[in-house]
């Protein structure tokens, strides 16, 4: 049987005073000592048993895992605007407007086409909640998550990043160009339509 | 008018060091890194929350007993700063040299409580009210233990001065008038027949003059502790059962003061201790044969050297026993205060009685 023996007395007394003392004078002596900010990979990660723990976090910090969730980024110039990102968003914080292009505008980096255009591609950060969902279904993978996780803002409303390229005057720009080559090709349509009549 | 302000500066900077000192020796006791910020690994941190303080309203509670609650920080800081008049820094400085030091200096800290329970009853506050009350109970209690150590000191030293005791702690006793022929024997046993009176350093020391003040040194350490509110005798400011205890009402130039008065306390109490007990502003190095380090180290009285040597040994011994305090405060926790009081009348009033009797008997083996 182990008892655990409750000691008492003048001189266990002091030795458990001085080993206090030891305690604390170890740990004063090791503090010039540093953690490192190393990746939970890394050898030394678990071995670096004694000195100071603390980081001076905006100066150093330990890095943030590959497949971490952070803040999301959209590289527009790859963007299809094909709307799936805001669909499957469960908390619907993706708000996507498209206008289409008159002409083929361009190519993805990766070969898809381009037709769309998208004057308003707003994400709110503040109601996002990094599942991650969007960046699965991005069929061009611009979407992604960055390793960026500190971005409080003052004000609520910088938490709505803006990713769109247009300006507003260019989004009403392509948009009346839109509507004349709708209107165009609806007359075009009722000329040919009229024609057919007569014919 | 000149001592008082040579000692304000010096109490000020040392003030502000400790200040420092505590919030980074806490930090790397915890493996924390403490002031990083403000200058250089946080230097200037004591002087700029100092700074902060002073531009910080004064509030007086609209329910607190006006005077009283004004009235205190002062009387506080008052009497542990009158404390300071007798301290003599270096073989020729003292502020104010009397030949009753000791007893005037118990007198003037005992004050202190009459401002503690002015400050708490004054602010009406209820946290206050308790911190005073456990202030002042421990306060007085811890008196009688350290009155008595000092005693056992004063006994072997037969002075109230503090000065002519320092004098008799270290080579130069014979150049203090009235002690031309005082003898210093090891230990204080004049049959052991070991001269130590040119020897000097640390065999001089009244720990080492009369071993028996090593027990009184360390009551008095304890009850210093528990006289300066330091942990584990915190229970007057327990933050995690009074919020601040009797200071908890008092903000801006006020509570700086009581602030200073705080750590003042500290500092006047390991001088005291170091005075008394640890050979004052003497060197801790003995003359040994050919080499006279303890002539070296303490320079020519009435002279720059001695000055500058006496400052030095007085003020890092201080700082040893300042470091200590701060080491005590982040090792142990506090007591409880039936325990505070066990310790103080059944345990250290009782053995600092049996010190001073023995001093006297070590006394007259001195002689
Ligand atoms: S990470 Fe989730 S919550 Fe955030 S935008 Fe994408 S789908 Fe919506
Ligand atoms: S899923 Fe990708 S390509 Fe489609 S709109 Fe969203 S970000 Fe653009």
């Amino acid at each position: 049987m182990n008892e655990v023996k409750n000691r008492s007395g003048f001189w266990f007394a002091v030795k458990s005073l001085v080993s206090g003392l030891q305690l604390t004078w170890k740990h004063f002596k090791n503090a010039k000592n540093r953690r490192t900010p190393e990746y939970v990979t890394d050898k030394n990660y678990f071995n670096q048993p004694d000195g100071l723990v603390t980081l001076t976090y905006p100066y150093e910090a330990i890095p943030v895992p590959d497949n971490g969730r952070y803040r999301l980024h959209n590289e527009i110039d790859d963007c299809i605007v094909c709307d799936l990102c805001a669909k499957i968003c469960p908390v619907n914080c993706i708000t996507i407007e498209s206008v289409k292009a008159t002409e083929e505008i361009g190519m993805t980096s990766d070969g898809t086409k381009k037709r769309l255009y998208a004057p308003v591609f707003d994400i709110d950060m503040a109601k996002c909640c990094y599942c991650g969902l969007c960046t699965t279904v991005c069929p061009t993978d611009c979407l992604t998550m960055t390793p960026v996780y500190d971005f409080a803002e003052v004000d609520i409303k910088n938490m709505i990043y803006h990713f769109t390229d247009l300006s507003p005057e260019q989004a009403e720009e392509k948009k009346q160009l839109l509507a004349k080559q709708q209107e165009e090709m609806a007359a075009a349509k009722a000329a040919a339509l009229a024609a057919r009549r007569q014919g | 008018m000149l001592a008082f302000v040579l000692t304000l500066v010096l109490l000020l900077s040392i003030v502000i060091v400790l200040a420092y000192a505590e919030r980074k020796v806490a930090a790397f006791m915890q493996d924390r890194m403490g002031p990083t910020e403000a200058g250089p690994h946080g230097s200037l941190q004591a002087v700029l929350d100092v700074l902060k303080l002073l531009q910080k309203e004064d509030i007086v509670p609209a329910a607190a007993d006006k005077k009283l609650f004004k009235l205190a920080p002062i009387l506080i800081f008052a009497a542990v700063f009158a404390g300071f008049a007798v301290i003599p820094f270096t073989p020729d400085l003292v502020p104010a040299g009397i030949g009753i030091g000791v007893f005037y200096l118990l007198a003037i800290i005992s004050l202190d409580v009459v401002g503690l329970l002015m400050a708490g009853w004054g602010s009406n506050n209820k946290y206050a009210m308790l911190g005073a009350m456990r202030s002042v109970a421990q306060i007085v209690s811890y008196e009688i233990p350290a009155g008595l150590a000092i005693l056992a000191a004063v006994m072997v030293c037969q002075s109230l001065d503090f000065q002519e005791i320092s004098y008799q702690q270290g080579a130069l006793i014979n150049q203090f008038p009235g002690l031309e022929h005082e003898i210093n024997w090891l230990f204080g046993i004049e049959a052991l027949g070991i001269n130590t009176t040119t020897i000097g350093g640390i065999t001089t020391w009244n720990i080492f003059r009369a071993p028996i003040l090593m027990v009184a040194f360390v009551i008095y350490f304890i009850a210093s502790l528990a006289e300066s509110n330091r942990a584990p005798f915190d229970i007057p400011e327990a933050e995690s059962e009074l919020v601040a205890g009797f200071h908890v009402e008092y903000s801006g130039f006020r509570f700086a003061m009581l602030f200073l008065a705080e750590y003042s306390m500290m500092v006047l109490v390991s001088l005291v201790a170091v005075i008394l007990f640890l050979g004052s502003w003497n060197t801790p190095l003995p003359n040994i044969g050919p080499f006279s380090l303890a002539y070296w180290t303490t320079g020519t009285v009435g002279e720059l050297s001695s000055i500058l040597w006496g400052g030095f040994w007085l003020l890092s011994k201080t700082f040893v026993l300042l470091f200590l305090q701060l080491q005590i405060r982040w090792t142990y926790p506090r007591l409880r205060v039936d325990q505070l009081m066990h310790l103080c009348w059944k345990v250290l009033t009782p053995i600092a009685l049996g010190v001073v009797l023995i001093a006297g008997i070590w006394r007259l083996l001195m002689i």
